[in-house]
C-alpha cells in the first residue's frame, strides 16, 4: 500500500483531475475506431482476404504489446505528455524531445486526415442527394475549429463527448454484425475467395498488407496523454487502456468478418468507406444510416482525441522549456493547455487543406511507428533501472521482455512494409527528425532547467 | 442556391465564430493574468502532493 500524504499546494495552475477509466477508454478507442471504418481495407487490396486477416491479428498482437507496456510505464509516470514524460525520465532529454515530436506529428497529421475525411463524407452524401461539387473546405475547417474550441473549454466535456460518440460508433459495428449474422442482409456472407484466391499476390502480399493493418489500432497509446487529468492514474490508465485494446480487437475482427463476407475483396481493397459500403450491400436503409452515423462519429471522435493528445504533448514540452515556455500555460478557468490547443489549429489546417490524404496518413503512421520503436528499449531500460521491487506500479505487464522484443520485431517488419510503398516519405521523415534533433541539441537545450525536468519521486536508478 | 450552398456558408460562419471565441478569450486571459501564474504548472505536482512511491 502506498502512503498517502497531502501537503498544502502552492498557488499554481494545474490541469484538472476529473477523468475516470471510461474517459481514458473513450480517448484511446475514440482516436482509433475510425481505422475500422476506413483505411484498414487497403490491406485486403495489397494481399487479399487472408492477408487482410493476418494483418489484422498481427497488428493486434503488436498493439497488445504496446498497450501492456504503456500501461505499466504510464501507471508510474503519471504526467501529461505520456511517452514524452516517460522518455524524459527513463532515457534522456534528446529522446524525450524526439518522442514529443513523434506524438505531436502523429496526432496532428491524424487530426488533419480526419478533417479531410469529414469533408469527403459530406461530399459523398451531397452527391447521393444530387448536389455535385460540394466545397469541402468550410466543413473541414469547421470540424477542426469546433473540436479545438471544445478542447479549449475543458477536458471533461471533451472526453464525455468522445465517450458518447465513440460508444455509438462501436455499437454500430456490433449491430451490423448481428444483423448480418441473423439474416438481416439481402446478400449472404460469402467467403469463397479464401479458398479460390487465397493469396493473390503471394506471401509478400501479407507483408505489404501489414502497413494498413496498423490502421485498426493506431493511436491506442494516446491514453497516456490523459495521465495528469485522471483522478487515479495508477488504476484508471491501465484499466482504460487494456479495455480499449480489447474493444479494438473485437471491433477489428468483426469489421474484417462482415466486410470481407459482404464485399468482393477486389472492391473492398479500394473502398473509401468499407463498413458503410458493407451496410449498403445489405440493402437495409436503417443499417446504411446507422453506419453513416457511425463513420461520421468515429471520424469526429478521432479528431477530437488527437487535438487533446497533441496539445498535451506540446504543452508538456513547453512546460519543460524544450519549446518556448509560452506553450506551457494553463487556462485559469478551464484548466486546459489553451495556448497549445490554439497554436496547433493552423498547423492541422495547413495539412488538412494542402496535402493529399494518403501522404498525411503515412506521415502519421511513420511518426507512430517511431514512437513504438522507442517503447521497446524504453521498457527494457525501465525494468533494468527500476526493477519491480523498487517503485510501485499500478500495473505490471507479464512475460517481460517478450512483449518488448515482439514489438521490436513487428516494428521492423512494419518499416519494411512502409518502405515498400512509401520509401521517400520514410526518408524525408527521418531527415526532419534528425534536423530537429540537431536544433534541440545545439540550441534549444541551453534553455532547459535541467534539474527541474525530472519530477518523479523515484529512488536512484540501478547503476547510478 | 440549394441547402448545400447554405450549409457551406453556415460552416464558414461557424468556423469563424469558434475561431474568434478562442482567440478573443486567449487575448483576454493573456492580458488579464500574469504570465508567471499562467505558466506555473509543474509536472509531478500530483505525485508529490498526493501519492508517494513507497511499497
Amino acid at each position: 500500500m502506498a502512503n498517502v500524504t497531502s501537503t498544502a499546494a502552492p498557488e499554481r495552475l494545474q490541469l484538472l483531475r476529473v477523468l475516470g477509466p471510461a474517459h481514458v477508454w473513450a480517448l484511446g478507442v475514440g482516436i482509433v475506431l475510425v481505422g475500422e471504418y476506413m483505411g484498414w481495407n487497403f490491406s485486403v487490396g495489397k494481399g487479399g482476404m487472408i492477408a487482410g486477416l493476418v494483418a489484422c491479428w498481427v497488428a493486434g498482437l503488436l498493439y497488445t504489446c504496446v498497450a501492456m507496456i504503456d500501461s505499466e510505464v504510464t501507471s508510474t509516470v503519471a504526467a501529461a505528455g505520456g511517452q514524452y514524460a516517460q522518455a524524459k525520465h527513463i532515457v534522456g532529454p534528446l529522446m524525450a524531445f524526439n518522442v514529443g515530436l513523434f506524438l505531436v506529428m502523429a496526432y496532428t497529421m491524424l487530426e488533419a486526415a480526419n478533417a479531410i475525411t469529414v469533408g469527403f463524407l459530406l461530399d459523398t452524401v451531397a452527391g447521393m442527394l444530387g448536389h455535385s461539387g460540394l466545397n469541402q473546405k468550410p466543413f473541414i475547417i469547421l470540424a477542426v475549429m469546433f473540436l479545438a474550441w471544445l478542447n479549449y473549454r475543458g477536458v471533461l466535456a471533451t472526453l464525455t463527448f468522445n465517450l458518447v460518440i465513440t460508444a455509438i460508433a462501436f455499437v454500430s459495428i456490433i449491430v451490423l454484425f448481428l444483423s448480418v449474422q441473423f439474416g438481416g442482409s439481402a446478400v449472404p456472407l460469402d467467403f469463397s475467395a479464401i479458398t479460390s484466391d487465397p493469396l493473390p499476390y503471394g506471401w509478400v502480399g501479407i507483408v505489404a498488407a501489414l502497413h494498413f493493418g496498423l490502421w485498426y489500432y493506431l493511436g491506442i497509446e494516446g491514453t497516456c496523454q490523459a495521465a495528469e487529468e485522471v483522478r487515479s492514474p495508477a488504476r484508471s490508465l491501465p484499466y482504460g487502456t487494456m479495455a480499449g485494446i480489447m474493444t479494438l480487437l473485437i471491433a477489428a475482427t468483426l469489421t474484417w468478418y462482415v466486410c470481407s463476407g459482404l464485399v468482393p475483396w477486389e472492391y473492398l481493397g479500394q473502398a473509401g468507406t468499407p463498413l458503410f459500403d458493407a451496410a449498403r450491400v445489405t440493402g437495409s436503409t436503417g443499417l446504411m444510416m446507422l453506419l453513416f452515423v457511425g463513420t461520421t462519429f468515429a471520424t469526429l471522435a478521432s479528431a477530437n482525441g488527437c487535438i487533446n493528445d497533441a496539445s498535451r504533448a506540446w504543452f508538456s514540452m513547453g512546460r519543460d522549456r524544450y519549446l518556448p515556455s509560452w506553450f506551457g500555460a494553463v487556462h485559469p478557468t478551464y484548466r486546459t493547455p489553451y495556448r497549445s490547443i490554439v497554436f496547433l489549429v493552423p498547423i492541422a489546417l495547413i495539412f488538412a487543406l494542402g496535402a493529399p490524404l494518403d501522404q498525411v496518413v503515412t506521415f502519421s503512421i511513420l511518426s507512430g511507428l517511431l514512437g513504438y520503436t522507442f517503447m521497446t528499449f524504453n521498457m527494457v531500460m525501465f525494468r533494468k533501472k527500476w526493477p519491480l521491487d523498487t517503485i510501485k506500479r499500478g500495473y505490471v505487464h507479464p512475460f517481460h521482455p517478450i512483449p518488448a522484443l515482439l514489438l521490436l520485431i513487428l516494428c521492423a517488419t512494419a518499416y519494411v512494409a512502409v518502405f515498400l510503398g512509401y520509401g521517400t516519405q520514410l526518408i524525408a521523415m527521418m531527415c526532419f527528425y534528425i534536423i530537429a534533433s540537431l536544433w534541440f541539441h545545439f540550441w534549444r537545450y541551453r534553455f532547459v532547467k535541467r534539474g527541474d525536468q525530472f519530477t518523479m519521486p523515484w529512488p536512484r536508478p540501478n547503476g547510478y | 442556391m440549394d441547402i448545400w450552398n447554405i450549409l457551406e456558408y453556415a460552416a464558414w460562419a461557424l468556423s469563424a465564430l469558434f475561431g474568434a471565441l478562442m482567440l478573443i478569450d486567449l487575448v483576454k486571459v493573456d492580458t488579464t493574468f500574469d504570465n508567471d501564474l499562467l505558466t506555473s504548472s509543474r509536472e509531478g505536482e500530483i505525485e508529490a502532493t498526493a501519492e508517494r512511491h513507497t511499497i
